[in-house]
């Protein structure tokens, strides 16, 4: 890239000034107060808050939209250069040298649209896991991380520095663990918790060793002292940070070769699911990466490894999410995918930065809902999660099955559904790279789109479709309206978000001033959509073809070599079982080992030498005492000497 | 006030709580059980009032310190053994002020924690608990007291050795009178450990004493006082071997790699609330000494030795942190779990840059709030269930959600959790190191990873999974446990996110630390600007 260009692209990100926040904005504080006093009420007052508690926590995740609602329709009244603003709202961790942490809150575009995602999709979920939860009697204490997720969350989106973005990053995947293992009773979920936090934990290695790195080079860890300084750095540098974000992005979001944790991550409830590991914390990745925009604009090598990571994962995903029965885990596997589309958009640059955003919105609506969707099937069926004992829930469950079927339209992406708006754009960009490269990462996209398209078809025939294959004593009823109505929502959601952001380039013109230079609409209905509209359908005919005209089979087929291996998550697992894992294990065994005789027995034995054997030093312990004290004497005496020489 | 012997003052009234507990009945007088329950009452109330009335002093103390005043206050200078320079001399600069404060809130939390570990308890097998003074316990841990505060306080090298020396002793009855399992084994390990630590010790503090002897600065007249001697210029291989003297001793003290195996033995024979004092103040000592003494006293020798300290700091970040993963003994873990952190600390105080020592000077009073709360919560578990055995537990959270939720967040500490105290210092102490060494600070890093596993696996291992049989009578926390714990918790979490008013005091301390070390912080090749632009906005228009 040249050093012009570089310029021109770094410009949009470092050029526009941040503000002091003003009035009604400079209350920022509030809405991480809201939830984080939520959490720590409802945490810290145990079972007498029992009766109330889920009641609180959505209050305080609605009084927190409330409020994003207000923020977002002042800082619409600003002209668009002046959108960015910020609240210091006190000295984290005071100047030492030069670095320096005070807890700074930017409000701009880019955070105001996942304020009001984590929010107002947020409060929906907590509204439907009223209903959810309504059997368990730790429904309070499930409230409460929940609101400490969503506190934790917004930091993350709204900090104005990245080492506040690192505390809501670890703080998110802290509230990941908890609500993972909320059913800790199973092992199954304590241990795909740890698995969790440990998978984040290695991209959180990638994050600190990034803001290490920005703050050898630049002095500074402020997104406005790096951005502006970013420039002045050299290339090599540049793309280390890169990819040591890169790496960060791939814990947070599931993204190769770090995905293997999403699909255990479903042990947790199901709204945990939908609020988390698809709409909301699984995307953070993508929000780090479009934050650091300036970074990633001059350096091609990062962003070209964002986009291999980005498609190598879209395809990945959708392969899983082909072969697995669990109804969460296929909707999992998709979000992985899913994900993936929106790393290989951030990673095109500013062409792809808001195309990432618009499909990570639209994406929050429409796999919210069919998480929610899931969770209401599984709800009236008993806890079953295996799509081959559900079937012809389509009548029994009348509107999981008309809101589910509205996500599914706008996954797989026929217009006018959301995912028509913000998918076909992506691959539209992929295409327009140009080169081997944008080649490969276009046809990687379309061919996601079909695989997506036939998963999704075989998710929707398995479960609403045709013969009941229900177990006995099961009796399917559909969900309360305090489940369906966010249901219903959601799917309004689905439904017109992706239009809303698209059309007339609203949501690009407006994300502008912050990732840069719109991308040049192609329009919609471009040749690149019709291929992409046919190849949806050939993927979902093919899953008519293979579960809808077909009977599934109660037990599951052998299946071919592929299935096989898709099924066991492409060998993710075993492949950190061997290469990870086992040899961890052998290396732990051997320390110990070695710390055992190796060092401590070098010690023992010269203790041996010394005192006699090691077995009476355990016996004549007084012994030590009297010599303790003997050889105290010896020192005070060679002191009293030492002093005596040297006066005389 | 200004005038106001706090530090003399605040080490003496636990020196007045040991006579006070020593002038009570023992347990030879006449009376009943009853009786004797009632007198040994007395004495942990005793002890209990005294650390308290210790705690309100230094608080006190805090308040009157000036951060930006010079760089020791409340000093006090008598001559002691006037034929030898030696000086009964304290002072306190922001380092051990903090530190101080530390012990001080660490020993009622601990005779809270303690109350009943004195008396022993029947052993699974159904022994008769052995028969123990609780007025001894009480008195070793308020004279132990004394000598954790002069340690931190002395001013005077030879002042500064004695306290150094003496604090083993109580310390080595705790463990091998009141300790369980191989405590007599353990007790004397300790013991020789230190010993030989302390002799090396003794000659350095001798020959730096004979050095100074012979210096003009000093007008020839060998002085042991720390002001004195920081004066002294000394050539730089006298500077290497004195290092060494005194490097040794504190890194056998911190406990740094390859001198640490003696702190698992010793940490898991003494009783809890022993070994908060042993890992959390005791140790505090070694790694206070270096940045003290070594960095101070030997500023060349120190940077002679960097490379070397570096090295054994990161190898005993990660070696002991993959040996804790393999332990099955709840309390060896967490030992090594210190071990690793104590190799964070060291490493933090050899970068030698302001963030590195700051970071290493706030992680010691963290990681004393932390682990003392992660050992004492494990102690009240291995109390109830009676084994340190990791495998026999399984599914506490259910039957004690406030334990299991206590300990989880103890434990989040030794991780260093954002949001909890340990994460500021440990970032800081890793921002710090990377700016001068890159590879052993990104080594180190690898650290959180190590550290997420051990903890967490443990908690896994203890707290989830179905409910064991012999856990599922295990009454929760009591209100006299959770006042012990409560506290701690607390800090952690009130240091986490607000950890300015302990920076702002360590901040000026380290600074002459630096300056008297002749080093400076790296200079960024490409420094930021824009945020000063920030800071000019920040100050026009945003809140107070």
């Amino acid at each position: 890239m040249t050093g012009s260009l570089a310029g021109a692209l770094a410009g949009p990100g470092a050029a526009v000034a941040t503000l002091p926040a003003t009035g009604v904005q400079d209350l920022a504080w509030l809405l991480l107060a809201f939830p984080a006093a939520g959490a720590v009420i409802l945490l810290l007052g145990g079972k007498r808050t029992n009766a109330w508690g889920h009641l609180l926590g959505c209050a305080t995740s609605l009084a927190a939209f409330a409020y994003g609602v207000i923020a977002f329709v002042t800082m619409l009244g600003y002209p668009a250069s002046q959108r960015s603003r910020e609240v210091r709202v006190y000295d984290w961790i005071p100047a030492i040298g030069r670095f320096h942490v005070p807890l700074g809150l930017r409000l701009d575009q880019l955070s105001i649209c996942f304020v009001l995602l984590i929010t107002g999709v947020g409060s929906l979920i907590l509204i439907y896991a009223i209903g959810y939860m309504s059997h368990d009697p730790e429904r309070r204490r499930f409230f409460g991380y929940l609101n400490l997720f969503i506190a934790a969350m917004l930091l993350l989106v709204l900090a104005d520095n990245y080492v506040a973005l690192y505390a809501g990053w670890e703080g998110v995947g802290l509230a990941s663990y908890l609500l993972i293992g909320f059913w800790q009773f199973k092992p199954s979920a304590a241990v795909a918790a740890k698995k969790a936090f440990i998978a984040n934990r290695v991209g959180d290695l990638g994050l600190s060793l990034a803001i290490m790195l920005m703050f050898f080079t630049f002095g500074s860890v402020s997104f406005s002292g790096v951005f502006g300084a970013v420039h002045t750095a050299s290339g090599g540098t540049i793309t280390a940070i890169g990819l040591l974000l890169l790496l960060g992005a791939c814990g947070k979001s599931a993204q190769l070769p770090l995905q293997s944790w999403l699909l255990d991550a479903m042990e947790g409830p199901t709204p945990v699911s939908a609020l988390i590991h698809a709409a909301t914390m699984v995307t953070a990745g993508v929000y780090l990466i479009v934050r650091s925009a300036p970074i990633f604009n001059l350096s091609s090598d990062a962003r070209l490894a964002v986009t291999v990571v980005g498609a190598a994962t879209l395809l990945f995903g959708a392969i899983i999410g082909c072969a697995k029965d669990d109804i969460k885990k296929a909707l999992a596997g998709s979000t992985m995918s899913q994900i993936g589309y929106m790393m290989l958009a951030a990673g095109l640059g500013p062409v792809g930065y808001a195309l990432a955003i618009a499909h990570l919105l639209s994406h929050g609506f429409f796999k919210a809902g069919l998480f929610l969707g899931a969770g209401s099937v599984k709800h009236g069926m008993n806890d079953e999660v295996d799509m081959r004992r559900f079937g012809g829930l389509a009548t029994v469950m009348k509107i999981t099955f008309v809101t589910f079927t509205f996500g599914y339209l706008a996954i797989i992406g026929i217009p006018p559904f959301s995912g028509f708006f913000t998918k076909d754009p992506i691959i539209d960009a992929a295409y327009s790279k140009g080169g081997t490269s944008g080649a490969i990462l276009g046809t990687a996209a379309l061919l996601g789109a079909g695989i997506t398209a036939f998963y999704m078809t075989r998710v929707m025939f398995m479960t609403f479709g045709r013969k009941r294959r229900w177990d006995d004593g099961v009796h399917p009823h559909e969900s309360p309206p305090v489940m369906t109505s966010p249901m219903v929502i959601l799917a309004i959601g689905s439904l017109c978000a992706g239009g809303f952001l698209m059309l007339s380039s609203r949501l690009i013109d407006f994300l502008q001033p912050v990732v840069g230079t719109p991308p040049l609409s192609h329009g919609f209905f471009t040749p690149v959509s019709d291929i992409s509209l046919a190849v949806v359908v050939v993927g979902a005919a093919l899953g008519w073809l293979m579960y809808g005209r077909r009977e599934v089979p109660v037990t599951a087929p052998h299946g071919s070599l592929v299935t096989v291996a898709a099924r066991k998550d492409l060998y993710g697992d075993a492949l950190n079982e061997s290469v990870l894992m086992r040899p961890g294990q052998w290396l732990t065994r051997l320390s110990v080992y070695f710390d055992n005789r190796g060092i401590d027995g070098l010690v023992n034995t010269v203790a041996a030498i010394m005192g006699g054997s090691s077995g009476r030093m355990r016996k004549v312990q007084t012994g030590f005492v009297r010599s303790y004290a003997l050889s105290m004497l010896i020192g005070a005496l060679l002191l009293v000497g030492a002093l005596l020489l040297v006066r005389l | 006030m200004s005038n106001f012997p706090w530090l003399t003052v605040s080490g003496a009234i636990p020196l007045v709580g040991t006579l006070a507990v020593c002038l009570t009945p023992g347990r030879s007088a006449p009376g009943s059980d009853a009786d004797r329950r009632s007198r040994d009452l007395l004495v942990k109330r005793i002890a209990l009032v005294f650390t308290l009335i210790t705690l309100g002093v230094t608080i006190a103390m805090a308040v009157a310190f000036k951060p930006g005043g010079p760089r020791f206050q409340f000093t006090q200078v008598y001559q002691w053994i006037p034929q030898f320079g030696v000086h009964y001399a304290v002072g306190a600069d922001g380092i051990a002020l903090v530190l101080i404060l530390m012990t001080t809130v660490l020993m009622p939390v601990v005779i809270l924690a303690s109350w009943n570990d004195a008396e022993g308890s029947a052993s699974p097998a159904g022994e008769a608990p052995p028969k123990r003074s609780v007025k001894t316990y009480f008195a070793l841990l308020l004279v132990l007291e004394t000598m954790m505060i002069g340690v931190f306080a002395a001013t005077d090298v030879f002042l500064f050795y004695v306290f150094f020396e003496a604090m083993l002793i109580p310390m080595y009855f705790m463990i091998g009178s009141y300790g369980v399992g191989q405590r007599q084994y353990a007790a004397v390990k300790f013991l020789l450990y230190s010993l030989l630590g302390g002799l090396l010790m003794l000659v350095a503090v001798i020959a730096l004493y004979v050095i100074s002897a012979q210096s003009a600065v000093l007008h020839h007249q060998g002085s042991f006082l720390f002001t004195d001697l920081s004066r002294v210029v000394l050539d730089p291989t006298a500077q290497k071997w004195l290092f060494l003297g005194f490097f040794v001793a504190f890194a056998i003290k911190a406990p740094l790699w390859p001198f640490h195996t003696w702190l698992p033995d010793a940490a898991t024979a003494a009783q809890p609330g022993a070994a908060v004092l042993l890992v959390g103040v005791l140790d505090k000592v070694g790694t206070f000494g270096m940045i003290r003494y070594c960095l101070d006293l030997f500023p060349s020798a120190s940077h002679y030795f960097t490379p070397l300290v570096i090295a054994l700091a990161v190898i005993g970040i990660l070696y002991a942190a993959i040996v804790a993963i393999g332990q099955a003994d709840l309390k060896r873990l967490i030992a090594y779990t210190s071990v690793s952190h104590f190799g964070l600390i060291t490493l933090g105080i050899f970068a030698m840059t302001s963030q590195g020592q700051v970071g290493a000077t706030l992680y010691m009073v963290n990681h004393g709030f932390a682990t003392g709360a992660l050992f004492l919560i494990a102690g009240f578990m291995i109390a109830r269930r009676r084994s340190q055995q990791i495998a026999d537990y399984g599914g506490v959270q259910k039957v004690a959600p406030v334990l299991a939720g206590l300990f989880l967040i103890a434990g989040l500490a030794g991780l260093a959790m954002p949001g909890l105290s340990t994460f500021v210092s440990e970032f800081l102490v890793l921002i710090g190191t990377f700016t001068r060494y890159e590879v052993a600070a990104a080594l180190a890093t690898v650290g959180i990873i190590l550290a997420a596993i051990y903890i967490l696996w443990m908690y896994q291992r203890t707290m989830t999974g179905p409910v064991r049989e012999d856990v599922a009578a295990m009454p929760d926390l009591r209100a006299r446990e959770l006042w012990a714990v409560g506290p701690l918790i607390a800090l952690v979490i009130v240091l986490g996110v607000y950890p300015k008013p302990v920076i702002d005091m360590i901040n000026p301390a380290v600074h002459k630390t630096l300056v008297q070390a002749h080093s400076t912080d790296p200079v960024p090749p490409h420094p930021a600007t824009v945020v000063l632009d920030t800071a000019a906005a920040h100050k026009n228009g945003s809140k107070p």
